[in-house]
């Protein structure tokens, strides 16, 4: 189930947010997705669940739907101030089984107890949301990412806000996802961190600067390129023609 | 004392009615309104209660008094507003509370005028303020049923909307349901308020999903015990409220919404989560660990 991207352009309004994307990611890479603010990194995530359709090209996912992608979205999108509990939250993982109505079973219930576990949530589970610090709530996500049980993992700047030691702990959550034969891709900023644990990075401004082994990525020349880009949109572009530019 | 408060039930049937009719809305109203709170969209609740009104306004032309007519009218006409607004926001740029502050105020002029030009002040005003002591049988049998869908499609769309409002991005990313609930969510406001006007009007219906929303979340944190709360809240207020209207000759609406006014001012003066007292008082101490 290699992902595809054949000249994908992804955008909103017709101004190019990804443009012109052709790469591949093999099944099982642990990826890292890094570029300056407003480079498309959450756009690209956004296409690759089909929330977003390209504007041009394709996104071939190698036969995966979207109950085999699990996502993390970033901290900021949760509204923890409503009234629910760390465990009603993780339990929202087992969506794929349950769906929208249907109730927990047995075996799921106990898939919830171990994503507790692992995550170090034990003795938090009746604690409601708004009473969590930002690496406890990110280590509740993570629970529930665990119990979805999905083949591709993407994750939306998941060590924002996060002291060293949670962010150790997720790391290692996610080098067992790598263990377990799981494509992973994840929007960092933290450079030093990337080097240490991600083997492949994809550095990203609108176009795709560099991707490939870690090291060969995150060069200071390409750093540079890619922070030399113009983040406003230019209203006054012309249509863009050239195919396949990259 | 039993004489002052259960002798007009037992002793009116137009008290019974009352009484009926409003823990009706009780039970269906006051959840909605937990969302609504939760949501931070409590004056979305009023800016629907307006929308409606240009329905009724055309039912009552249509029709006359008839309580259906200006039922199915104003649940079309809020519906219609909530849906626009929805889909506006949803396909454009524009932030739900905007679009939605066009289309009701749209909706407004519109009732305002209708009714002004053909109608006269004092159907204006019973389509604004109703009146529970003067329910009949097709009204409470109206209302009665728009509790129960009312209930029924909350319970359907309970996870799915608690989930649209905690994390809207992970619904989004394991089902297609998110539009779903929100929308049934505005439906659901609207079906309540209509069900609400003919017992306490338009205005004051607002008032029994969001006053007892607002009281319970200065005593209890968990979404089972808000929404339970909200519910027997509304319940003793409907109670206290007809009993001063029946004592006291007051119009009903208003001294419902009045007794939930009261238990809100108290509940945020002595409530135990934030209230002005347990700020004030709280000593300082703290738990070893």
């Amino acid at each position: 189930m290699t992902i595809a991207f054949t000249n994908v352009t992804l955008g909103y309004d017709l101004h190019p947010a990804v443009h012109h994307l052709t790469l591949e990611i093999e099944s099982g890479a642990m990826v890292a997705l890094v570029g300056p603010n407003g480079a498309g990194k959450s756009t690209l995530l956004k296409g690759i669940m089909g929330q977003l359709q390209p504007l041009g090209g394709s996104i071939n996912l190698g036969g995966l739907s979207n109950a085999d992608i699990a996502y993390l979205p970033q901290l900021s999108q949760v509204d923890r101030s409503f009234p629910v509990t760390v465990k009603q939250m993780v339990s929202l993982g087992a969506w794929g089984q349950t769906g929208g109505f249907g109730r927990l079973k047995a075996e799921q219930a106990h898939a919830v107890e171990h994503a507790l576990q692992q995550l170090g949530l034990k003795g938090f589970e009746k604690r409601m949301i708004d009473t969590l610090s930002g690496g406890q709530m990110q280590r509740v996500l993570f629970a529930r990412l665990l119990l979805q049980k999905a083949d591709l993992i993407l994750l939306d700047e998941p060590f924002t806000g996060v002291d060293a030691r949670t962010s150790e702990d997720l790391i290692a959550q996610i080098e067992r996802w790598k263990v377990a034969g799981k494509t992973i891709i994840a929007v960092l900023h933290d450079l030093a961190q990337v080097r240490r644990h991600f083997p492949k990075s994809l550095l990203l401004s609108r176009r795709a600067i560099a991707y490939g082994a870690t090291e060969g990525v995150l060069t200071e020349e390409n750093l540079n390129k890619a922070s030399q880009f113009n983040e406003a949109f230019d209203d006054h572009a012309e249509p863009c023609v050239m195919v396949g530019e990259h | 004392m039993f004489d002052m408060l259960a002798q007009p039930f037992f002793e009116f049937e137009f008290m019974r009615r009352a009484l009926l009719g409003c823990l009706a809305i009780s039970v269906s109203a006051a959840p909605v309104g937990v969302f609504l709170m939760l949501r931070r969209m409590s004056l979305t609740g009023d800016a629907m209660a307006h929308a409606i009104l240009p329905g009724a306004a055309i039912g009552f032309l249509v029709a006359g008094l008839s309580t259906e007519a200006m039922t199915i009218g104003g649940i079309v006409a809020g519906c219609l507003v909530a849906l626009l607004s929805g889909l506006v926001s949803r396909s454009t740029e524009v932030a739900e509370d905007s679009s939605m502050a066009a289309f009701y105020l749209i909706s407004l002029a519109l009732g305002v005028l209708i009714i002004s030009v053909k109608g006269s002040q004092v159907d204006l005003l019973h389509v604004l303020f109703g009146s529970a002591l003067a329910l009949d049988n097709d009204a409470l049998v109206l209302l009665i049923s728009i509790s129960t869908v009312s209930l029924a499609v909350m319970a359907v769309i309970f996870r799915p909307l608690v989930v649209e409002c905690v994390d809207r991005q992970f619904l989004q990313s394991v089902s297609g349901l998110s539009p779903v609930a929100h929308l049934s969510f505005l439906v659901l406001v609207v079906l309540n308020l209509v069900g609400g006007f003919n017992a306490l009007g338009t205005l004051m219906s607002v008032g029994m999903m969001i006053l007892p929303a607002a009281m319970m979340r200065y005593w209890l944190r968990e979404l089972d015990a808000l929404l339970l709360g909200a519910i027997l809240s509304a319940i003793v207020a409907c109670l206290l409220g007809l009993l001063a209207s029946y004592h006291f000759a007051w119009p009903s609406g208003p001294a419902i919404i009045l007794s939930l006014g009261l238990g809100y001012v108290l509940s945020f003066i002595f409530g135990v989560n934030g209230g002005l007292v347990t700020k004030l008082t709280r000593r300082k101490k703290h738990l070893s660990a």
